[in-house]
C-alpha cells in the first residue's frame, strides 16, 4: 500500500480553468504531494483517456455532449468523485445563460455581433452539440464530495486532498467556506 | 428574582410575558438561526430556520411564545441539518450566483448556509426566470434572488408607510409584486433610503451603483460569522 501512489484525475468541463489554478496555488505544497498521488488524465498530464483512479476532481458544469461523455468516463473510473467549485456545484456564473433560450445565445455571438465572420452558427458534427442548459455535474453522475468557491481556496484544496488521502472525511474550515 | 426564564441549549433566558422565544433570545444576545424575522416586525414564520425543539415539540422560535421554564433547543445536528436541507431548498428555487451577486459576503442567506457548512445545493436546481426590475433610478429588484420573507412588504407598509410591496401568486408561483398598475419600481414612491431597502436578507433588492464596494476580508459576515455579533442590538441580520 504504502509504495503504491494515490492516482488522481482531473478535468475541467464547462470550467474557466480557475479551480485547476487554484491547485496549483498550493504552490511547494505540489511537491509534497507528487510524492504521494501521481497524475492520470488531467489539463497537467498527456494522458488523452481516464483510467482506474483512486479521486477524481471535476471543474465546471456540464454544458455540451462531450462534458457527459468525460463525466461519465471519470465516474465509471474514480473511486472517490469530487464536484470543485461553483461551476460543478450550481452550474455557476456560465448557468446564468439557462434563462435565454440557447439560440438566441448563439445567434447574438455567431451571426449578429458586428466582426463575426461567416455569420452562420457552427455545425461541424466535430463540435460537440451545446445543451439548452447547464448542469451542475452531481445531476448527471454520483458526486461523493463537493468543495464550494468560486474557486475554491489553495488552503482549502489541499486539506480536502490531504483528508482524502489519509483516508478521512473531508473538512472544510468553516472560515474557507465560501461561495464566492 | 421575579424575572421568568425558559432554558435555550440548558442556559437560562429571561422574558416578559408574550415576547416570543426569538425575541427573548435575541434580547439576551443569543442568536437562533433566522431569515424571516427581524426584532420589532410582526413575525412571519416562512423560512422556518429558526425551527426549534421547544420541551419536545417543534416550532418556530420567531412565532411561539416563551413559556416558563420549558426547555428548548436550538443548536442540535438534527435541527441543523433541517437547516442545511431548508436552505438547500431555497438555494435551488432561485438563482443564487454567489460569485457574481453583489450581496455576496453581506447576504444572510449566504451567512447562514455557512454557518450550518452547507457544501451543495444536493436538489436540482429550479433555474427559474422571473422578473427582473430595474426601472427605479436608485434601485433593483431581482426577484431570482428573492427568498419571500416579506421583510420588505412589512418594512414598506409598516415603517415606511409606503406600502411598495406585496407577495402574489400561489405555490410555487408566489413571487414579490410591485404596488403599482405598472407593476414596476419606477411608479412607486420607494427610496434608495427607505427601511424596506436595508432590510432584505438577501441580494434581491439592491440599491444602485454601490455593488463591490467593500473589500473582500471586510465585508460583513467576512468579519464575523452570522450570529457571533451582538445580536441584541440587531436592525439587520446577524
Ligand atoms: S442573494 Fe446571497 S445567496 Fe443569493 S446569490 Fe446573492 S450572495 Fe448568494
Ligand atoms: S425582496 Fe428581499 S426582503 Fe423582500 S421578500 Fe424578497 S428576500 Fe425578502
Ligand atoms: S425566522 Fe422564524 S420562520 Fe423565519
Amino acid at each position: 500500500m504504502a509504495d503504491r501512489k494515490v492516482r488522481i484525475a482531473t478535468t475541467s468541463l464547462a470550467g474557466c480553468f480557475g479551480c485547476h489554478m487554484s491547485i496549483l496555488d498550493i504552490d511547494e505544497a505540489l511537491f509534497d504531494l507528487l510524492e504521494r498521488v501521481e497524475f492520470d488524465r488531467s489539463p497537467l498530464t498527456d494522458i488523452k483517456h481516464c483510467g482506474p483512479c483512486d479521486l477524481g476532481i471535476i471543474e465546471g458544469g456540464v454544458c455540451n455532449a462531450e462534458n457527459v461523455h468525460v463525466l461519465k468516463e471519470f465516474r465509471r473510473n474514480c473511486k472517490v468523485l469530487v464536484a470543485l467549485g461553483a461551476c460543478a456545484i450550481s452550474g455557476g456564473i456560465p448557468a446564468m445563460r439557462n434563462n435565454i433560450p440557447l439560440r438566441a445565445c448563439f445567434q447574438e455571438v455567431y451571426e449578429y455581433e458586428p466582426g463575426t465572420l461567416g455569420h452562420h452558427l457552427p455545425n461541424d458534427p466535430e463540435l460537440p452539440l451545446p445543451f439548452d442548459k447547464v448542469h451542475p455535474i452531481n445531476e448527471v453522475v454520483h458526486v461523493d464530495y463537493f468543495l464550494p468557491g468560486c474557486p475554491p481556496p489553495a488552503e482549502a484544496i489541499l486539506r480536502f486532498v490531504g483528508d482524502l488521502l489519509a483516508g478521512r472525511t473531508p473538512a472544510i474550515d468553516p472560515h474557507l467556506l465560501h461561495y464566492d | 428574582m421575579s424575572a421568568k426564564t425558559f432554558l435555550l441549549d440548558g442556559q437560562p433566558v429571561s422574558f416578559v410575558d408574550g415576547q416570543t422565544i426569538m425575541d427573548a433570545a435575541l434580547a439576551a444576545g443569543v442568536y437562533i438561526p433566522h431569515l424571516c424575522h427581524l426584532p420589532g416586525y410582526r413575525p412571519q414564520g416562512s423560512c422556518k430556520l429558526c425551527t426549534v425543539d421547544i420541551g419536545g415539540r417543534r416550532g418556530a422560535a420567531c412565532t411561539n411564545a416563551a413559556v416558563e421554564n420549558v426547555d428548548v433547543k436550538c443548536e442540535t445536528q438534527e435541527l441543523n441539518a433541517d437547516r442545511r436541507s431548508l436552505l438547500q431548498m431555497l438555494f435551488v428555487e432561485g438563482n443564487h450566483f454567489c460569485p457574481s451577486c453583489e450581496k455576496s459576503g453581506n447576504c444572510a442567506l449566504q451567512a447562514v448556509a455557512y454557518r450550518v457548512g452547507m457544501r451543495d445545493p444536493h436538489f436540482p436546481h429550479f433555474y427559474p426566470a422571473h422578473d427582473m426590475d430595474a426601472s427605479h433610478p436608485e434601485v433593483l429588484l431581482d426577484r431570482n434572488r428573492c427568498i419571500l420573507c416579506e421583510l420588505c412588504v412589512r418594512a414598506s407598509r409598516d415603517v415606511d408607510g409606503k406600502n411598495v410591496f406585496a407577495i402574489s401568486g400561489r405555490g410555487m408561483r408566489a413571487r414579490l409584486i410591485v404596488n403599482a398598475s405598472s407593476g414596476r419600481l419606477a411608479d412607486t414612491p420607494l427610496a434608495a433610503g427607505d427601511r424596506a431597502m436595508t432590510v432584505c436578507p438577501t441580494g434581491a433588492l439592491l440599491t444602485k451603483r454601490q455593488g463591490f464596494s467593500v473589500p473582500i476580508g471586510r465585508r460583513t459576515y467576512d468579519l464575523k460569522p452570522i450570529g457571533t455579533t451582538a445580536p441584541a442590538r440587531e436592525t439587520q441580520h446577524g
